[in-house]
């Protein structure tokens, strides 16, 4: 059976509840969520969800008729991975030694990472960029000592002209 | 002007074409019961003994007549016990409104007494659900409630109201009529141009239809169909009552509990016309050996539905009326002897098989075996067989009496059996499976159309939610209630004896309770009997009664729902006769 990573985006009404309503509807028909991530858009009433998720196209075709039919969501829309930027954040905080620190900051340089805090013991770096990206600059810091790491998971738009509207 | 916020909700019910709400009391519902008491000439309110009675009455008052059904209770417990209520009507597609009181705003999520989250709690068994928050949003949520309920795929929405928004006031503006549904979705033309064609290569094409049938109206477009493409219809359970079960193309439920002839043919079709079905497992069994034979079509106003539980060849999202409607004339008139021929050679062998089955019974029960049944302590030979009592039954009932079941073999004999001629004339849990849906159900559907119900029931079923035959007398309902009583949990034993070596695990009542004395101490009638005679007198009583009536029926704890598509299994496991 296929298994493939599905990127989607879907316009809610930015009331109360509506995240339950959309997690809980994955929950309940044994949909598996990779990530999820929630936001404002650029108009006042509408959230914009980001839900990423195994499965084969079967699975892919349920979950959007079930996203659908829920009253608070207006738009879903599979996104083609080729005409998407998609983008996650990470902040990670890695022990700070004099023996480390001269690496850390090469890697930090070549990854286009930021320092965002620096004390004698720890450091933390902001990196955003696609999640192979993310992926390999944590592996590059395992052997540092990571001492904790926070990651938003992924956020996703079109290219060109193509939107998700907020009105339907 | 200024209004309360529990007159909104009484006003906004009656101008929503409310007639008759059925509900309970409590502390942070007395201010709306207070307003139901100052309208009750403009709104009837049915007091049920407890609130899943009332939501399985609100869920009756819906199935037979189409209109919403509404029923209110307050926070905490009675919240929750209507869950089972709301949950039987998600499953079935029922429309309905459930209204809650709650605790104030400013006390919630503080574990105040009688709080609990009830829009957490319904969220995965309604449409949608809402918190009033503002009592200004207070009649728009109401209106939107029941626009969602009774919309596209029509079922439950609840709305929570904290007892500070019943309390506040607000302006009110009545609205001149009820909302209307959200615009149907229409099936494509190349949809349906496709359905076409795949007819006219069919050589044996079944119609399989469901609820939707009803729900959408579409019974005569459906019988136009299967007129034109000379085609068998079968049905889901929820499907029952759409067509006259007598219609000559009409061979009955399939699935599980299905007519042989019915399984059987969908099973050598080469085109099955899914119409308002969902492929539910009880109609499917193995989903992967299910349709190895035949293309599917399938039509549905939910597209969730499509490819959900069986990949088709066509999914047409649409309403089926309308996509009936334009489909008709799409297809070309045809007639398939050698098909029709080969239907009818299935009809007779299901008679053949039924009449085996049931001389294998009599062989079993009074060929070999002297000693009268250990639950029933009647003689073999006397036994009431279930089919005899649906038959009798059906024949002193009106053909508009509204036929209601609860859950187990009773339910799967009378949908069976029972000549059903009028849509909404058979209530029944299919979706859920609610032992104890049955009561509640019946005084909703009877206080709805003012007509008789009667309800067919088991002993375990009708020990659930007896307790509503307080509310049946006290409205003087008009219902009969015919007690398949065996004395054992007859569906569960059925399994335990075919596939758990008749390890009768908990499923042996052998309760003490008599119905005949429960029923006047509830202020009803009641009869015992035994057998075919006794209950035809029995039945001339109960029907010419004016009130509720039990009709005690003792019958053997062995009998069996027969056919049976064992659970995962397909049409070659059909088991038609017990050896």
């Amino acid at each position: 059976m296929e298994n493939n990573q599905y990127v989607i985006g879907v316009i809610v009404s930015n009331i109360s509840g509506v995240l339950s309503r959309v997690s809980g509807m994955f929950t309940r028909r044994g949909f598996n969520i990779d990530c999820l991530t929630v936001g404002e858009t650029e108009s006042s009433g509408f959230s914009r969800i980001t839900v990423v998720f195994h499965g084969d196209s079967d699975i892919k075709e349920r979950i959007v008729r079930q996203l659908n039919k829920l009253h608070d969501v207006k738009e879903v829309e599979v996104l083609d991975r080729h005409e998407t930027v998609i983008r996650e954040l990470l902040l990670i905080k890695i022990r700070n030694t004099p023996e480390t620190r001269q690496d850390i900051m090469t890697a930090v340089e070549i990854f286009r990472s930021k320092i965002v805090d620096y004390s004698p013991t720890a450091l933390i770096c902001e990196l955003t960029g696609e999640t192979s990206k993310i992926d390999a600059f944590i592996e590059l810091m395992k052997p540092y000592g990571i001492m904790e790491m926070c990651r938003t998971g992924m956020v996703a738009i079109e290219r060109g002209d193509n939107c998700l509207k907020t009105a339907r | 002007m200024k209004i309360s916020g529990a007159k909104i909700i009484v006003e906004t019910l009656i101008e929503q074409g409310c007639d008759t709400v059925f509900g309970y009391p409590g502390g942070q519902a007395i201010n709306i019961f207070d307003e139901l008491y100052l309208n009750s000439s403009r709104i009837n309110h049915i007091l049920t003994a407890h609130e899943q009675g009332a939501s399985h009455a609100a869920d009756g008052y819906a199935r037979a007549t189409g209109k919403v059904g509404v029923c209110i209770a307050t926070s905490g417990p009675g919240a929750t016990n209507l869950v089972t209520g709301i949950a039987t009507a998600y499953l079935d597609s029922v429309p309905m409104v459930a209204i809650t009181g709650n605790v104030p705003t400013s006390l919630i999520g503080r574990d105040s007494f009688q709080e609990v989250d009830i829009v957490g709690i319904t969220m995965p068994v309604t449409k949608h659900n809402f918190i009033v928050q503002d009592i200004r949003e207070l009649a728009d949520t109401l209106r939107t409630a029941f626009k969602i309920a009774k919309s596209g795929r029509p079922g439950p929405v609840l709305v929570d109201i904290p007892k500070d928004i019943q309390t506040g006031t607000c302006e009110f503006e009545p609205k001149k009529e009820p909302v209307r549904p959200y615009p149907l979705n229409f099936a494509s033309d190349l949809a349906l141009k496709q359905a076409a064609e795949m007819i006219k290569e069919a050589k044996r094409p079944y119609i399989y239809f469901g609820g939707g049938i009803i729900a959408g109206k579409a019974a005569n477009e459906l019988l136009a169909l299967a007129e034109k493409i000379d085609a068998p219809m079968g049905c889901s359970l929820m499907g029952l009552s759409a067509v006259p079960s007598d219609h000559p193309r009409f061979l009955g439920m399939n699935g599980m509990h299905g007519h042989y002839a019915s399984s059987v043919a969908q099973d050598e079709a080469d085109l099955v016309i899914a119409l308002g079905a969902r492929f539910s497992d009880r109609a499917t069994g193995d989903k992967k050996r299910f349709s190895k034979n035949f293309k599917i079509i399938h039509i549905d106003i939910d597209s969730a539905e499509l490819d959900k539980n069986i990949s088709s060849d066509l999914a047409v999202q649409g309403d089926i009326k309308d996509a009936l409607f334009r489909l008709i004339p799409m297809v070309t008139k045809v007639e398939r002897p050698e098909w029709d021929k080969r239907i009818e050679e299935l009809r007779a062998e299901e008679q053949r098989r039924l009449e085996s089955a049931a001389a294998a019974v009599f062989e079993k029960k009074c060929g070999n075996c002297t000693s009268p049944c250990p639950m029933t302590g009647i003689p073999a030979s006397e036994r009431l067989a279930p089919y005899t009592i649906i038959d009798i039954i059906s024949r002193k009932a009106d053909e508009h009496d509204i036929i209601v079941t609860d859950v187990g073999q009773h339910q799967m004999w009378t949908a069976q059996r029972y000549p059903f001629r009028n849509p909404r004339t058979f209530l029944t849990s299919g979706g859920l499976g609610t032992m104890g849906y049955g009561m509640g159900a019946a005084i909703g559907a009877s206080a709805a159309q003012g007509r008789r119900s009667v309800l067919f029931t088991g002993d375990g079923s009708f020990g659930m939610n007896l307790n509503e035959l307080a509310t049946a007398v006290s409205q003087n309902t008009p219902l009969v209630i015919v007690i398949m009583n065996n004395g054992v949990l007859g569906m569960v034993r059925q399994w335990q004896t075919l596939f758990f070596d008749k390890h009768y695990s908990n499923t042996t009542l052998s309760r003490k309770t008599d119905f005949v004395k429960l029923a006047e101490a509830f202020g009803a009638k009641g009869m015992r009997v035994s057998t075919a005679q006794e209950l035809e007198e029995a039945a001339d009583q109960a029907f010419a009664y004016n009130g509720t009536f039990i009709l005690d029926c003792v019958i053997d704890c062995d009998e069996f729902v027969l056919p049976m598509l064992p659970p995962g299994g397909s049409i070659e496991d059909i088991i038609t006769e017990i050896k």
